[in-house]
Parts: C-alpha cells; sequence; structure tokens
C-alpha cells in the first residue's frame, strides 16, 4: 500500500491534511506541557524533528532483522539512544532550555508520534521515504507547537520570546494579561481551536 | 502514615492527566466507552505499581552515582545516571511484555479483556513519567514508590473513567458543532475537567 504513495506526498501530508497532532492525536502530553513559552516549544521541536527522523532510518534499516514479537523493545532502545544523545547535547550547549524542559525531553521517547510513526511507516519501508515521512511528521508536529505556543505567550505574558510585544500604552489603557493562559489546560483548549478551524475548512475530515 | 499522604496527594492533587497532562494520547484515544476505559484504567495502574518499585531499587542500587558502592570500594566512584532513561524504559518496556504472556497463560479472561491494551502500555507516557518523577524527588524508601505508583495509576484511571462517562452521554444528548464533533470536543471537555482539578491544587495534607 505505502509503495504507491509519492515521496512528496510523504513529506508533505503531515502538514495539514494527515498532522500527526490534529488529526492522528499522537503527542499530545507533551504539546500542552512544554508551550507555555515559544523558545522552549522551538527546542522541543527540533528535538522531536532530529529524534523522529533518525529513529525513523535506523528501524527501517533493521526491519527485516527485528522479530516481531520483541519489535516494541528494540524501537525503544533505538529512540531511547537518541533520545539520550539530544538530552546530553541539551545539557552542554543549551542548559536553561533543558532545565526548562526538564522531563519532557526524557518523554518523547514515549512521544507516541515516534512509535505511531516506527509501527505504522518505518517498518514497511525503505530509508529514504522513512527519512522524509520522519522530518515531515516531526515538522507538522512542531508547527502545531509553534502556534500554539504562539497564542500562549502572546496573551499570556504579553512576550515573543521573552521580549515584550504589548506595548505600554496598552496596560496603562487597563489592558491585562490572561493568566489562565499560562496554565496548561489552556493548552488544551487553543489546540481545539485550531482543530476545529481545521476541520471547518477540510470538511472530509469531519466526523458524524 | 507518611505514605498514605502521598498515595492521596498522587490521586488527586499530582493527578497524572489534570496536573501534569501525561498519557495523554491513549487517555483521548480510548476513552470512547466506559468499559474499555475501566479496562485500560487497570492496566496502567498495574503496571505503575509494578515498575516504579522495580525501577527505584534499579536507581537507587545500580544507577545513581556511588550507588554501586555495596559491590566494593572501587565502584564507589561510578556514576551511571545518564543511562537511567534506557533502563528505565528497558524496563517498562520488557515488563510488559512478561506481565502480557503472564495474564494470557494464568488468568484469559482478563487477557481477552485486557489484551490489546497492554502493549500500548509500553508507550503511555504516564509509566515513564511516574518512573522519572521518582528519580526527580528522591522517594524515601520501596513502599513510597509502591504508594506513589498506585496513587498516580488510580488517578489516571478515574480520570479516563470520568471522560469516558461524559463522552457516552455528550453523543446522545447534545448537539456540537460538527467540526468539534469526535477529537475536538473532547479536548475542551477535557480542558474544563483539568480546570476543575485545579481546585486540589491548594489542598495541603
Amino acid at each position: 500500500m505505502a509503495e504507491k504513495i509519492k515521496n512528496s506526498q510523504v513529506f508533505l501530508n503531515p502538514f495539514s491534511k494527515d498532522n500527526p497532532v490534529i488529526v492522528q492525536v499522537l503527542g499530545i502530553c507533551s504539546v500542552l506541557a512544554v508551550t507555555a513559552k515559544l523558545a522552549p516549544a522551538m527546542v522541543m521541536g527540533i528535538s522531536v524533528i532530529a529524534v523522529l527522523a533518525f529513529s525513523n532510518v535506523i528501524i527501517s534499516l533493521l526491519r527485516n532483522t527485528i522479530p516481531t514479537n520483541i519489535r516494541i523493545i528494540v524501537q525503544l532502545v533505538v529512540v531511547a539512544g537518541l533520545v539520550v544523545i539530544v538530552s546530553q547535547l541539551l545539557k552542554a550547549y543549551a542548559y536553561a532550555v533543558s532545565v526548562q524542559l526538564s522531563v519532557f525531553i526524557g518523554l518523547i521517547i514515549t512521544n507516541c508520534i515516534l512509535m505511531g510513526r516506527l509501527e505504522a511507516f518505518a517498518l514497511g519501508n525503505k530509508p529514504w521515504p522513512a527519512f522524509l515521512d520522519g522530518v515531515g511528521n516531526g515538522i507538522g508536529y512542531a508547527v502545531i507547537l509553534v502556534i500554539v505556543a504562539f497564542f500562549r505567550e502572546l496573551l499570556g505574558s504579553g512576550t515573543l520570546f521573552g521580549y515584550q510585544v504589548v506595548p505600554d500604552s496598552f496596560y496603562e489603557a487597563g489592558y491585562v494579561n490572561n493568566g489562565m493562559m499560562i496554565l496548561p489546560p489552556m493548552a488544551l483548549i487553543v489546540v481545539a481551536c485550531i482543530i476545529w478551524a481545521h476541520r471547518a475548512i477540510n470538511k472530509d475530515l469531519q466526523e458524524n | 502514615m507518611e505514605n498514605l499522604n502521598l498515595f492521596i496527594r498522587s490521586i488527586f492533587i499530582d493527578n497524572m492527566i489534570f496536573a501534569y497532562f501525561l498519557g495523554m494520547c491513549s487517555y483521548l484515544a480510548v476513552s470512547k466507552n466506559v468499559k474499555t476505559a475501566l479496562g485500560l484504567g487497570v492496566a496502567v495502574t498495574f503496571m505503575l505499581v509494578i515498575t516504579l518499585p522495580i525501577n527505584y531499587l534499579l536507581e537507587n542500587y545500580v544507577l545513581k552515582a556511588g550507588a554501586l558502592s555495596w559491590l566494593g570500594e572501587e565502584y564507589a566512584a561510578v556514576d551511571l545516571s545518564f543511562l537511567s532513561l534506557i533502563m528505565f524504559i528497558a524496563v517498562i518496556a520488557s515488563m510488559t511484555q512478561l506481565v502480557e504472556m503472564a495474564v494470557e497463560k494464568y488468568a484469559p479472561a482478563l487477557y481477552s479483556s485486557l489484551g490489546i491494551f497492554l502493549p500500548l502500555i509500553a508507550v503511555n507516557c504516564a509509566i515513564l513519567g511516574g518512573s522519572l518523577f521518582m528519580q526527580q524527588r528522591e522517594f524515601a524508601s520501596v513502599w513510597t514508590s509502591v504508594c506513589a505508583g498506585a496513587g498516580w495509576g488510580i488517578g489516571w484511571l478515574l480520570a479516563i473513567v470520568a471522560l469516558a462517562a461524559i463522552r457516552e452521554r455528550i453523543s446522545t444528548y447534545s448537539k456540537v458543532p460538527r467540526p468539534l464533533r469526535g477529537i475536538g470536543i473532547t479536548f475542551i471537555i477535557t480542558a474544563l475537567m483539568g480546570i476543575a482539578f485545579m481546585s486540589f491544587l491548594g489542598i495541603k495534607i
């Protein structure tokens, strides 16, 4: 089945029609936890793109040698190895961000996007399409992460990347930051609004 | 007494779903009806209670800095903590597979109702998250980790059963805008439940 899909589609579908977060509903945990500010959201997005692309390639190279009944363990160990590399790199070069992300870098291992793509794609495809699929899904995930973080930081703290965006005259006129947006539940509502807008445009995704 | 406090705190105040938002994927995907939600909740609780003490022992007698000193003087300086992620996930994945085999052999009735969820649990972030929190907070004893595991598991179970019950009703009684149906409205329900659960945050026990 997968053979018929073109490489370009493998790469582009996850951006909108087959988006891992809002259509396949994978990897929600980290979307909620790391999106209060833009900077950690970007770092998280890039880390996931890297881990997803490389683990997809590795599993795809190994796909004919892995026995079926222990494949989950093999997949998890490959992913865990890559995540350890990412987390050590972050600790070395971006310590402040890695403290902010705390356990969530470790939780990339159990990010369902990874297992979902490994099971659904990498196990049955050649390395190059698997790489494209990994990068595409990673970007699809990162885009949602950045959109959610943009709204939460702008409305919640009045800043973007830590710089104040809302002018002082607004505050003098009585504008107040919405503290609710900092709380994790609001991330769910923002994602729900994105889903709403997305499905209003793509009518074939609506459920009855 | 302290462990009892921790147990209750893990259920309500430190609730895996509403306070940390861990294990959301299966929470959203498997909450269409109460019966399967209950099955998954029981399985998650079970795995948390088993894997947390095992990972606790691993952390304290193998991985932590100086943890290997029981092997002899020359091992006292060994620090394997960078391996903890791989070790934890390996324990969780292999326990999942072991439990699956054991349940299949000795309790076929339970297996047929839980069976499909067991493999899913290896990638449930609530389980790995539990172990990582255990490491971060430096629990005092094995019993502490058992109590925390049970509490987190039961909290997760309560949350998923509650959501499943609401979703069962909402499909028959309310008119949801078409694009929001299914996953969209589920996000909003979860957000509202999360805000409600925040009222537990101020309680000190």
